[in-house]
């Protein structure tokens, strides 16, 4: 399912007009990038919490030519996913 | 201080005109659309952002590491997070002004 499937299922559930499921997607994806970007955790309870983790620079190589290269260190967001979550996914 | 679903509600108050009450059931439709859409093994792929891929293991066997008891791990389906690269530059295009 991509973005827009998740809009129209928001609109059809709660009989919104599609423009404005779009806004309500757009900003909880758009708080939760933002937060992210300022470093900061984010935490849905049900879903899971986000936080961004740091990785030092260290020198790679490249494994098809064996040149050695200067990885630069790097932020990433981490997910860890929600007890419910967890729960409903892991089935069978 | 983390971002909390009552701080998407507000947002969603504030900037969407929805009432408050409407806002919160439409956050938590929205993430219940998400997680039923997982629960059924879909990936979710939110563009710009990342995406949500169901990974299935496979049954291994584990090791308790406080008691070094050894155990059968079943198989599991598990969810796992992928940054969407426009994020990611976002994130680090802005590390000298966060730190």
């Amino acid at each position: 399912m991509n973005k827009s499937q998740l809009i129209e299922a928001l609109a059809k559930e709660e009989n919104l007009a599609i423009k404005k499921a779009e806004d309500v997607v757009n900003t909880v994806f758009g708080d939760l990038e933002k937060a992210l970007i300022r470093g900061e955790r984010v935490e849905v309870r049900g879903l899971g919490s986000f936080k961004v983790k740091t990785y030092d620079g260290y020198k790679g190589r490249n494994p098809k030519t064996g040149e050695v290269i200067e990885v630069a260190p790097k932020k990433l967001p981490f997910f860890k996913v929600g007890k419910e979550l967890k729960e409903r996914v892991d089935v069978d | 201080m983390a971002l909390t679903k009552e701080n998407i509600i507000d947002s969603i108050y504030h900037q969407i005109g929805l009432s408050k009450s409407q806002s919160r059931i439409v956050v938590e439709r929205l993430l219940e659309l998400i997680k039923q859409r997982l629960e059924t093994g879909e990936d979710l792929l939110i563009s710009g952002f990342g995406k949500f891929v169901v990974n299935r293991k496979s049954a291994r066997r584990g090791r308790n590491p406080q008691t070094t008891e050894d155990l059968q791990l079943r198989a599991r389906r598990v969810v796992v997070f992928k940054t969407s690269g426009v994020l990611r530059d976002k994130i680090n295009s802005d590390t000298k002004d966060s730190q």
